[in-house]
């Protein structure tokens, strides 16, 4: 099923949440809206769920218009995340609540919702714990149960927030995979939430990243890591070092010299270029790149980060290098970065 | 408890630097002691010393039994009551928003505030034959007042905070994400209330009906003026204590006394059970 | 848009039509059993004019009765105070062995008819007793005398100020108190200008209550008082008695005084919760 939402606004009280967004979701997808809080991603989220109005715009669910269908008529499959699990019922009957509360004509018979339990609780290996209450099971078990809970109705779309939100990292990881392997199982249109860039981009085909209710950019973890569309997208996800710079004849300037590098395309006048600490080339000798002096170092895990005084004391940025190297305080570097990105500076 | 220290002696409180365990520890239990074991046991003891025969021939004395069946028969009707009606007020309360809901949530704690007989005079001028409201039923010969129906409404108004304040701060608790969860799953706005709300709510809607039952059953200030009080009418337990008492027939009411008080400690302990288990259950109260 | 925002229902609120039903209902059921008996105190009082009910507050027999229920409030409350305070701190500073059934017994009064917790000292102090004829001999009258009234009076209000005070300080934990002590503060300072000024508002809810329930107290204190006019008539007692004697206007002119007390302390208690937050708005009483 695909969802397509078309221009659309949410305020409350007054206060935008969501700003004229527009996104397709394709049939089958796992899609991560991913942004600092107050972004407007689970805003979006419940939107595409009915359990919120939007102000302005619509959400058509394949080409039928959803945007005056309730909750209930929607038919998507919701993970709350803090599972919201009804912890007077059993497991068994916290995953058979969506078919027993169905009017009867549409209702399957009993016999097929037990079978129906059995099958979705092998499907999430929670086999042998249909007695358990919510109460006496794990935070990810807890998880798992909310999603069988959500799959018993087969629904068109499955939406997640913050799905591992509230798991303690190693859980969280574990059950990462999982959801993948999951997803390419049931092949279900599966939106989710999240704040964490690194689940965003290992777990979803598409990432959509959001900001201040609208948004930034939309493509694969690729597309996001590798040609950040917008200043904020580069600062949000990976690690950026950040420069005020000009572009003049097609190059790119620091203050009154050129730092060897070609901005081919770019819009000329004040910019900033954005690179990864990360990603640079040393060089000896500096006729054309970024000469810095080493004010701080700290030990990351697999590198050294080094804090670099760039142009007198103007300017800082951060680069990383191997473990051994013999940078010492006060000591030089030149450097160029090997991938970067420019946003002029002049609108 | 096993402390963690190597040494596992037996030992009353666990250090603290705190000081006044032993001033304030003693001075409650020799208050305790004083003010309710020592009477209490007195009962006891008083009990002990009927023998069986007589205590049962108390017991099933007709207007004994007729008295206790009023009793439990109007405060299990009144909880019963006020358990819809208190829920109801509660959910009205949490839910919506209205002008003067402050003033409703604190007129809730009257029966608290206001003196029982203060209530039951003002019951019985409402309720009597030629009263504001019992004038309307005597055209139709329906008598409140007297009856076991005015001990009922009397003990409506005293239970009906016990099972409002119950209730009230647990449904303050729902998490609004369980009522989208069912939402998402389909249920309508009944279903989700009565199959989702209302069950999870149950331990809380059981201890109140279980205090405001028991309130009911030991009252006395409101319902005597209301009762009219004739002998296997509208006579009541505490009632006859108190006429058994003036006929100085000390073994009567204390035999009627015990067996309250037996089934007033059996309520506590239900109570209790209650809490427990759902806190064992459901992961809280 | 306006038509929009109209045909979306909330998933997780009732359509307009459904609250406007149960707030109604929740108030008729408030107006009938709570609203209504309170207004009619007032009505009855004065419906012989402001003349006579002036009249029957200053009459000898009900003075009388005033002094002698602000005489056992006086000393009821604090005894209770003290009380509370002293099981409060034991309990919520320290752990210790049998400190939830310490709990249990704390609360025991609550779960006791008023009837019961007057008769156990009948029992104690009665002529029929084993105390009651040695006091006499020494002149000392427990019974059917301002003493029987007081102790009665602190049974049936022994855990308010307890109540309040245990989740309260249970909650606040012991930290300012140890942090207090390693500053050097003896433990009483540490009482005075630390644990204090954290409990003094919750001090005061329960006090209120506790003073309502002291100065309202019937079923207790009727059976031990011995009803003699102008000397063991409490106000509750006085009431019955004028309502007995159909002196209706005298009778609801002294409930008046009751009520109104009722009103204040519920009034001080919301102001208190909206202040303050103390409390949990009532729990069970």
């Amino acid at each position: 099923m695909e969802v397509t939402v078309s221009n659309v606004t949410k305020e409350f009280a007054r206060f935008p949440a969501l700003n004229d967004v527009s996104l397709d979701i394709r049939s089958g997808e796992l899609i991560a809206l991913l942004g600092p809080s107050g972004s407007g991603k689970t805003t979006l989220l419940r939107l595409i769920a009915g359990l919120d109005q939007p102000t302005n715009g619509k959400i058509l669910f394949g080409r039928e218009d959803a945007s005056h269908k309730s909750v209930q008529e929607r038919n998507i499959g919701f993970v709350f995340q803090h599972y919201a699990l009804f912890r007077h019922m059993t497991v068994a009957d916290n995953i058979a609540f969506g078919l027993n509360v169905r009017p009867s004509s549409t209702r399957p018979p009993k016999a097929e919702i037990r079978k129906r339990v059995a099958d979705l609780l092998e499907m999430v290996q929670l086999s042998g714990l249909e007695k358990r209450y919510p109460n006496q099971l794990s935070g990810g078990q807890r998880q798992r149960v909310a999603l069988a809970r959500a799959m018993a109705i087969e629904p068109r779309v499955l939406l997640l927030d913050e799905p591992f939100g509230a798991l303690d990292a190693k859980v969280r990881k574990e059950l990462r995979k999982w959801l993948r392997e999951f997803h390419d199982r049931t092949g279900h249109t599966t939106v989710f939430v999240t704040h964490d860039q690194e689940e965003a981009l290992e777990l979803a085909d598409r990432v959509v990243v959001m900001s201040q209710g609208k948004i930034e950019q939309v493509g694969s973890a690729d597309d996001v890591y590798d040609k950040p569309g917008s200043p904020f997208v580069h600062r949000f996800i990976g690690e950026a070092s950040e420069l005020p710079v000009r572009v003049e004849n097609g190059e790119v300037w620091l203050d009154d010299r050129t730092v060897g590098l070609k901005a081919d395309g770019a819009a000329e006048g004040p910019s900033s270029l954005f690179f990864r600490p990360h990603d640079i080339e040393f060089l000896s000798g500096c006729g054309g790149c970024f000469d810095g002096v080493v004010v701080g170092s700290r030990r990351l895990a697999g590198a050294r980060r080094l804090e670099l005084e760039l142009g007198g004391s103007q300017y800082r940025v951060e680069v990383d290098v191997p473990v051994d190297h013999p940078a010492a305080l006060r000591s030089q570097i030149n450097f160029r970065p090997k991938h970067w990105q420019l946003f002029s500076r002049s609108v | 408890m096993t402390s963690t220290t190597a040494s596992t002696r037996w030992r009353l409180k666990e250090p603290s630097i705190i000081p006044g365990f032993g001033l304030t520890l003693g001075f409650s239990l020799a208050y305790l002691c004083l003010i309710i074991l020592i009477p209490l046991a007195g009962l006891i003891f008083r009990a002990s010393s009927l023998s069986a025969s007589e205590f049962l021939s108390i017991l099933t004395d007709e207007r004994t039994l007729a008295a206790l069946k009023i009793s439990f028969g109007t405060a299990l009707i009144a909880a019963l009551i006020n358990v819809v009606f208190g829920v109801l007020i509660c959910w009205v309360l949490v839910r919506y928003d209205f002008p003067g809901r402050r003033l409703i949530d604190a007129m809730v704690d009257l029966p608290f505030a206001l003196p029982t007989a203060v209530a039951g005079i003002a019951l019985s001028a409402l309720y009597a034959p030629k009263g504001w409201i019992g004038a309307w039923f005597t055209p139709f010969d329906i008598r409140i007042a007297y009856t076991p129906i005015g001990i009922t409404i009397a003990l409506i108004f005293i239970g009906l905070p016990f099972v409002v304040r119950t209730v009230q701060p647990v449904m303050e608790e729902i998490d609004r994400e369980v009522e989208e969860a069912a939402a998402t799953l389909g249920a309508n706005r009944f279903q989700t209330v009565f199959k989702v709300l209302l069950p999870s709510l149950l331990p809380a809607i059981m201890t109140g009906f279980a205090l405001a039952f028991a309130r009911g059953v030991g009252e006395y200030g409101s319902v005597v003026f209301i009762a009219g009080n004739i002998p296997y009418v509208s006579e009541i337990a505490p009632l006859l204590i108190v006429i058994r008492l003036e006929e100085f027939n000390y073994a009567g009411a204390t035999a009627i006394a015990t067996i309250m008080l037996v089934i007033s400690f059996a309520m506590l302990l239900i109570i209790n059970l209650i809490q427990s288990w759902s806190r064992g259950r459901y992961g809280n109260g | 848009m306006a038509d929009r925002a109209t045909r979306f229902v909330n998933p997780v609120d009732e359509r307009i039509g459904t609250k406007i039903v149960l707030t109604s209902i929740g108030g008729l059921y408030l107006a009938f059993f709570l609203f209504l008996p309170l207004v009619a105190v007032f009505i009855e009082a004065f419906r012989n004019g402001a003349a006579s009910y002036w009249e029957a507050l200053v009459e000898p027999d009900a003075a009388a009765a005033i002094r002698l229920t602000l005489l056992v409030a006086a000393i009821a409350v604090p005894l209770n105070l003290v009380f509370g305070v002293a099981a409060a701190w034991a309990i919520a500073k320290f752990e210790f062995k049998g400190k939830a059934f310490l709990i249990t017994l704390i609360d025991l009064p609550f779960s006791i008819s008023p009837v019961i917790s007057g008769l156990v000292y009948v029992l104690l102090f009665g002529s029929h007793s084993v105390l009651g004829p040695i006091l006499k001999s020494y002149g000392i009258e427990i019974l059917f005398a301002v003493p029987g009234i007081v102790l009665a009076t602190v049974f049936v209000t022994f855990p308010f100020v307890a109540r309040e005070l245990i989740p309260l300080m249970q909650d606040q934990g012991s930290g300012d108190e140890e942090a207090a002590l390693s500053l050097g503060a003896s433990g009483w300072q540490t009482f005075w200008y630390v644990t204090l000024p954290n409990i003094k508002w919750g001090l005061l809810y329960g006090v209120l209550l506790c003073n309502a329930r002291a100065m309202g107290e019937f079923g207790a204190v009727s059976v031990v008082s011995g009803h003699i006019r102008g000397l063991t008539n409490t106000m509750p007692l006085h009431v019955e008695i004028l309502y007995n004697e159909y002196n209706m206007a005298a009778a609801f002119a002294v409930a008046s005084l009751l009520a109104a007390l009722a009103l204040v302390t519920l009034a001080l208690k919301t102001l208190l919760e909206i202040r303050f937050g103390a409390g949990n708005a009532g729990g069970r009483h």
